[in-house]
């Protein structure tokens, strides 16, 4: 039998089924080990997607062979695979570094429960991103949520549980925002279908409850997204949360939402309406610019290393969300391209610090001075994704601010302002990762780590692996960048 | 707009006021359990939103019986999708009460303001 053409169903099914059978492996390294299985088996999967839609496929797939629009159709592009190859890849490099980080972290009488939370968020962000129904999309979109809700709580940090239910009612608020828009637009188009949507939207007569939904929609997904100002559950739900679950989520969880919200906006309202360029652009560009800015500033005062990245990934959301607001293909690429790069350089940074996390367990930037010399290794890679994330040349996130800045240039009068911005919240970055490099090797230790040496080998053998990844993708950006023009191309000119 | 169109479009009133009514709880309420109360109220108004407009003038309920093959039908997709969201709102609703368990497990309150003080 052919899979070939099952690869888009198989991206959500293995996980989904996979979850309830890992809560029967009672001995957890039994659970550990199908998980992980589980996991690198998506990624597989989403590998062979992407290179296939490299060469220029791409992937449609009916739900139990009911023809769209009226059966539920599964629509892989490059931009979806983009997302894919992030979301598995988040989830598989995190399990497979993180088991003695999770043992430490979790009872093992509740691991099995654990992995299966974790099989289902990604069951659900995968779903997110292969599926072409908008309501589907919904659905997907709770059981990522609602299964991530569990992850964050389930640490020993009571902190979380106040964080998550923050989490959980901004996260329903948001959900349900863009519930509401899906109904008003099903209302005029009697369609749920992203592509037959996108053919209906254009001949409704009366405007108004399509220019509701659309507000609806990028409300309801910018708080999933995170974006600067709705991002304040962000914060302490990455630092309270188990450090495995922070690697995870950081990589790839609010990039869905913002895939959802590009993909929604650009695919239905864009190509019908000309007010829709200038009304996204004036409402979410303002956000952007103001999230990079405010975002970076707190972030470079933050004590608490885990809450000093978080407040930085609410920065680099800005972004992607500035690149898109351009509403030109350069933009675009540009976003997506810092999707990729960004969840390289915060999955590698938070894998650093799980890896420092197992021999300090206060992870207050002060507490953590000297780690450098008992962690050299560790240290090394923290450093290199830090400086990723800053976007110093060589590095995967040089390429996509290279492109950012060259896509600014594009936008007339006011082209040198939006570089400047650029420029000096990326000088804000270098300060504050060069905070916590300089505290790692130059400060004198103030507490003794509470054992000596370097983190569990596995941990410490894939944070490097994806350390390197970033200076791969430095150096050979052809890939990543490949599939990002494509998903530019696709969002703008779009023969869907 | 006279008084008739505007009563014709009683269910969106309802609608919008609930939406208000819930998402004001949710905003306003420092008792974890009245926020979730709100929250529930907010999905609700949804629900109501999503069958409101599936009502076709005339039409019974959407099961096609021998002999009744010409009646008119109320449109079955937006019940079916609300049963869905439904499902999604009890989930998230017990998911919500199970976290205010643990956080007065392990802060002995469940008002904002305490848990705050707290830590």
């Amino acid at each position: 039998m052919d899979l070939t053409p099952h690869l888009p169903a198989l991206q959500v099914i293995v996980p989904m089924l996979s979850a309830p059978l890992i809560v029967l492996l009672k001995p957890r390294g039994l659970a550990w080990a199908g998980a992980t299985a589980v996991a690198l088996l998506s990624f597989a999967v989403a590998l062979n997607m992407a290179i296939a839609i490299s060469d220029g496929a791409h992937y449609r797939y009916d739900m139990g062979g009911w023809a769209a629009p009226y059966g539920i159709e599964l629509s892989v592009g490059a931009f979806s695979s983009l997302i894919l190859l992030i979301v598995t890849g988040a989830a598989a490099t995190a399990l497979l570094a993180g088991r003695a980080s999770i043992d430490s972290q979790i009872e093992p009488d509740r691991q099995p429960m654990f992995y299966a939370a974790w099989l289902l968020a990604l069951a659900g962000l995968a779903g997110i991103a292969v599926s072409a129904d908008a309501f589907n999309i919904f659905v997907f979109m709770e059981i990522s949520s609602l299964a991530s809700y569990v992850l964050i709580a389930g640490g020993p940090n009571r902190r979380a549980l106040p964080a998550v239910f923050k989490y959980l009612v901004m996260g329903t608020i948001g959900a349900t925002f863009y519930l509401i828009g899906v109904g008003l637009v099903y209302m005029m188009t009697g369609t749920l279908n992203l592509a037959d949507m996108e053919a209906r939207v254009g001949a409704v007569d009366d405007i108004n409850p399509i220019l509701v939904a659309a507000g609806f929609i990028t409300i309801g997904l910018a708080l999933k997204a995170a974006v600067f100002p709705l991002h304040v559950w962000l914060p302490n739900a990455y630092t309270h949360s188990p450090h495995m679950v922070t690697v995870f989520l950081a990589a790839c969880a609010t990039k869905v939402a913002i895939y959802v919200l590009i993909r929604f906006d650009f695919f239905v309202f864009q190509s019908n309406f000309d007010w829709h360029g200038s009304h996204f652009s004036s409402f979410l560009m303002p956000l952007g610019l103001l999230g990079i800015l405010v975002a970076s500033a707190v972030a470079m005062f933050e004590g608490h290393i885990k809450r000093l990245l978080a407040m930085s990934s609410v920065a680099q959301i800005g972004y992607i969300i500035l690149g898109a607001s351009f509403v030109t293909q350069d933009g675009l690429t540009a976003s997506a391209a810092h999707l990729f790069n960004h969840a390289l350089a915060k999955g590698g940074l938070f894998l650093a610090i799980a890896a420092l996390a197992c021999h300090y367990d206060d992870l207050r930037l002060d507490r953590l001075a000297g780690a450098a010399r008992s962690m050299p290794w560790t240290s090394a890679a923290l450093a290199i994704c830090g400086f990723s994330l800053v976007g110093v040349p060589g590095t995967a996130g040089f390429i996509s601010k290279w492109l950012l800045i060259d896509a600014a240039l594009d936008q007339g009068p006011f082209a040198w302002l939006l570089v400047l911005i650029i420029l000096a919240s990326s000088l804000m970055a270098l300060a504050y990762v060069w905070r916590i490099v300089e505290t790692l090797y130059k400060k004198p230790a103030v507490v003794q780590p509470s054992s000596a040496g370097e983190a569990p080998l596995e941990l410490l053998l894939i944070t490097w692996l994806i350390a390197l990844a970033n200076i791969g993708f430095g150096l050979f950006p052809q890939f990543p960048l490949n599939l990002a023009s494509a998903a530019a191309e696709l969002l703008m000119g779009h023969a869907l | 707009m006279n008084l008739l169109e505007l009563l014709g479009y009683f269910n969106y009133w309802v609608f919008a006021i609930v939406l208000m009514v819930g998402l004001y709880t949710v905003i306003a309420k420092i008792n974890l359990v009245k926020k979730l109360i709100g929250l529930s109220i907010f999905q609700s108004a949804v629900f109501l939103m999503y069958i409101t407009m599936d009502k076709v003038e005339g039409g019974t309920a959407p099961i096609i019986l021998k002999g009744m093959e010409g009646n008119v039908f109320s449109n079955p997709l937006p019940q079916v999708l609300i049963l869905t969201a439904i499902v999604v709102g009890v989930s998230t609703l017990a998911l919500g009460l199970a976290i205010v368990v643990r956080i007065y497990e392990s802060y002995g309150t469940i008002e904002e303001d305490e848990i705050l003080d707290a830590d």
